[in-house]
């Protein structure tokens, strides 16, 4: 039994769609690596992603009363393997947003908190191909009651995520390919109004939040030390209405994207326990959402609780 | 170990598949079935506000109840009460709630699905909405809150004219109700003492439907399909019968032509001005020595409605607005302005999430029901609580609508006299919380509306008279906090919005309602 530790974790904050993050979830929740028993993952990312041009419903247009829209955001994350193949997950990133131009102000503040429980269910192993099957739960809530009501300058859409995920990972040599599926069950939110229109108008505080599915695939290169992946990614809303021409985004919009990216990772010869990691990102395609492109970089680091010392 | 976590995951899995509810009950679901507290059988002395009397409208006089076309109106009545349909029945449902009160939602709804501003044309001019053709975009009304609060004035007004007619023939040919004249009729709604013809509901939906071609033609389809449901609900209901419904819909129909003409001839067609107009009013602004108003739009928009402050009242008369607009805004490179500029910027600056939410609950922006809607919203809620009859909720409406339209009036004509500029404009450091309106800064529109209809409301409401007064200064303050507005913008505009209430109050004293 090789005893391979990827203490790799990203956030995928900077992949969030849309105006926003729609959905901040752990990147360690898509990919196909686990923390071993007692090994504490630490990792910092920092995010950048903006647009200029975005969609309402089918139609792309650019908003001079915007100009661009510009994400930033700094997450901290935290991976911990209970026991053998099983990890529990936790991250909180900060974010903020600004418009280039207009008069619209920036926010900022916590977002969601994200809990994940990964389980590697199937590991299977001939010859030189490995075949991984994991399961993930995952929950995320806001961690203050955030500015919901001014997209696209809010932070987040404000709403309770309940997720189930599916990872099907093959190894063979150094290259891999992953297939991931998510069903992301979204509780609905409360805005400060007490009316809005979305295809109708309708008396409430309470906005029915449509529910949503996100599916990847990756591949690319796997060592102990370095990881280079290009990835899919698409998120699909199942429900939701248009941005009417002209109208203001709102929280319960269908958003959809489609982008691809590229991602890194590095682990130093010298201190296995760090890894670097950079990736970047750009959207072809999309509804409701903006054009985005994004970049991340972020810094881990490996803590053993474990008698012995990390064995590479 | 491993069966745990089976266990763990599966259990995750299961409440993701589990169908959670997540349909929502709006604020309007509890509404019971109309039963009045008291008839006002003799609204028909009440004084109307547009039309003159009710020798304008010769109703003809309805069958005896003992006729044979009579009998027969109730036989096809019994005929339809025996086999409603669940689609029949949830028009009851609907309807009997009350008549006035589901058309003001409607109006609602409408004012939201229209409060968009045309996207710019290629070139980077606007295309203007056409009434000659609604359909075609940018779809007509664009209902922005000068728009809106005229338009809620016009429909509710006009149900009140229709309803106070209605009532006077009511009491002249004392038709009595289908389930009055034959016991076999149990209706499907609380039974009224009033006469039943015409039907206030039939008279209501016609006169409605008139003012809706008017006002949003393109939702003709729409609004066609509700007048034809409420009429039928009447019928399916037992309530009246076939002839009640008829007269009510003449009548009411009638009486929209006098709105209509009092409409057309109001001065809204030349509200939007031209490129002359426009360039008038920042010169006019410059020979004072002022900084004049630009659209903070890119690319910039034309000023919005800069003539709806000549628009011709519902409550005074147009030679009273010059001597009811407040006094001059501090200049824009006044110490004073100085002061409120550095103000806005502080609030800007820290918002507490405290400050947010009112931002937000009072925005009543792009894709609202604007803040006439709201406050017609925040009237609902309190009427429904007092059984009124279909008359009077028609004229606490109109005297709330009159008042919000005088107070758009009174606000447009503030803003286009002085012309002056909004906080961001003068400091481009101050950020705003919500959508800059694309039109001058004094008087805030949000605290003109407030106060006018928070005055009103609380002499239709009076035990609520404090909350209302506070709501009014939260919405009025909600636009200092999003870095929209001054404060004197929003002092100024409470206090005309108060002013313009009070002659509501005035009519309500008058009117023979009270």
């Amino acid at each position: 039994m090789m005893k391979h530790f990827y203490p790799i974790i990203s956030c995928c904050i900077a992949s969030c769609l849309g105006f926003l993050p729609l959905v901040s979830r752990a990147q360690t929740e898509q990919d196909a690596l686990m923390m071993g028993e007692q090994k504490l993952c630490v990792a910092a990312t920092v995010n950048y992603q903006s647009w200029t041009s975005y969609w309402e419903g089918t139609f792309q247009r650019e908003n001079e009363n915007l100009g661009r829209v510009s994400t930033r955001s700094a997450a901290l994350m935290l991976n911990y393997g209970l026991v053998k193949n099983l990890n529990l997950l936790a991250s909180l990133p900060y974010v903020r947003t600004a418009a280039s131009a207009g008069t619209l102000m920036g926010m900022e503040g916590f977002q969601d908190v994200s809990l994940a429980l990964k389980w590697r269910a199937i590991r299977m192993q001939a010859n030189k191909t490995t075949l991984s099957v994991f399961a993930i739960g995952g929950f995320a809530t806001p961690s203050n009651r955030y500015n919901i009501d001014l997209l696209p300058m809010s932070i987040g859409l404000g709403s309770q995520v309940l997720s189930g995920r599916l990872i099907a990972d093959v190894q063979v040599n150094r290259f891999t390919a992953t297939v991931s599926g998510a069903y992301l069950y979204r509780n609905n939110v409360k805005v400060d109004r007490s009316a809005y229109y979305t295809d109708r108008q309708i008396n409430s505080h309470e906005v029915q939040m449509p529910n949503a599915g996100n599916f990847q695939f990756r591949t690319g290169y796997r060592t102990r030390h370095v990881i280079a992946e290009a990835f899919v990614d698409n998120m699909t809303t199942f429900g939701g209405f248009d941005i009417r021409k002209n109208d203001m985004p709102f929280v319960s919009n269908r958003m959809n994207g489609t982008k691809v990216g590229l991602e890194g990772k590095y682990y130093l010869h010298q201190l296995p326990a760090l890894g670097l990691h950079a990736g970047g990102w750009h959207t072809l395609a999309g509804r409701n959402v903006g054009k985005a492109t994004g970049f991340m970089a972020g810094v881990d680091y490996v803590i053993d609780f474990t008698s012995k010392p990390a064995k590479l | 170990m491993k069966k745990r976590f089976t266990f763990i995951v599966t259990g995750l899995s299961l409440c993701l598949l589990v169908a959670c509810d997540k349909d929502i009950v709006e604020s309007n679901a509890g509404y019971q079935a109309l039963q009045p507290a008291v008839t006002d059988a003799q609204a028909g002395n009440w004084t109307p506000v547009i039309v003159s009397s009710a020798a304008e409208f010769p109703l003809p006089a309805p069958q005896p109840t003992t006729s044979a076309a009579y009998q027969q109106e109730l036989k096809e009545l019994k005929a339809m009460r025996s086999s409603l349909t669940e689609e029949q029945q949830r028009v009851i449902n609907y309807w009997k709630v009350g008549s006035v009160l589901r058309w003001n939602e409607i109006m609602r709804e409408l004012v939201a699905k229209h409060n968009l501003p045309p996207y710019q044309n290629g070139d980077n001019t606007y295309p203007v909405p056409s009434a000659a053709n609604p359909f075609a975009y940018p779809t007509f009304p664009f209902s922005n809150p000068p728009y809106a609060a005229r338009a809620y004035a016009y429909v509710s007004v006009a149900q009140y004219d229709a309803l106070v007619m209605a009532h006077h023939f009511k009491e002249v040919y004392k038709r009595a109700a289908p389930y009055k004249v034959d016991a076999a009729i149990q209706p499907a709604i609380p039974k009224s003492e009033l006469a039943a013809y015409p039907s206030e509901d039939a008279v209501v939906a016609g006169v409605t439907l008139e003012m809706m071609k008017l006002l949003f033609p393109a939702d003709r389809a729409y609004i066609d399909r509700l007048v034809e449901e409420e009429k039928n609900y009447r019928l399916w209901s037992g309530a009246n019968v076939r002839s009640d419904v008829v007269a009510g819909d003449s009548l009411g129909r009638w009486v929209a032509r006098k709105i209509i003409q009092r409409a057309k001839t109001d001065g809204m067609g030349a509200a939007g001005g031209n490129a002359e107009l426009w360039t008038k009013l920042e010169d006019e602004c410059k020979a004072k020595g002022e900084t004049p108003w630009y659209s903070l739009e890119t690319p910039k928009r034309p000023p919005m409605l800069p003539l709806f402050g000549n628009v011709k009242p519902l409550l005074f008369e147009s030679a009273a607005v010059a001597s009811l607009r407040p006094g001059p805004p501090p200049g824009a490179t006044s110490k004073k302005m100085r002061e409120e500029l550095d103000e806005v910027l502080q609030y800007t600056r820290n918002p507490t999430r405290e400050q947010m939410r009112i931002v937000n609950f009072w925005a009543d922006g792009v894709g609202t029901y604007t803040p006439p809607g709201h406050w017609n919203a925040i009237a609902t809620e309190e009427f429904v609580k007092k059984n009124y009859s279909e008359v009077r909720w028609a004229r606490n409406y109109a005297l709330l609508n009159a008042a919000l339209m005088d107070a758009a009036i009174m606000c447009w004509n503030t803003k286009y006299h002085y012309f002056n500029a909004r906080p961001c404009q003068l400091d481009p450091r101050i950020k705003t919380l919500t959508g800059v309106p694309n039109f001058p800064a004094y008087i805030s529109g949000h605290s003109t509306f407030s106060g006018a209809a928070a005055t009103v409301l609380s002499y239709l409401v009076p035990e609520k008279a404090g909350e209302f007064k506070l709501m009014a200064q939260e919405a009025s303050n909600s636009r200092l906090f999003g870095g929209i507005h001054y404060r004197s913008d929003c002092e100024s505009g409470l206090e005309t919005g108060n002013k313009v209430g009070r002659y509501a109050i005035l009519r309500a004293q008058t009117d023979g309602a009270d």
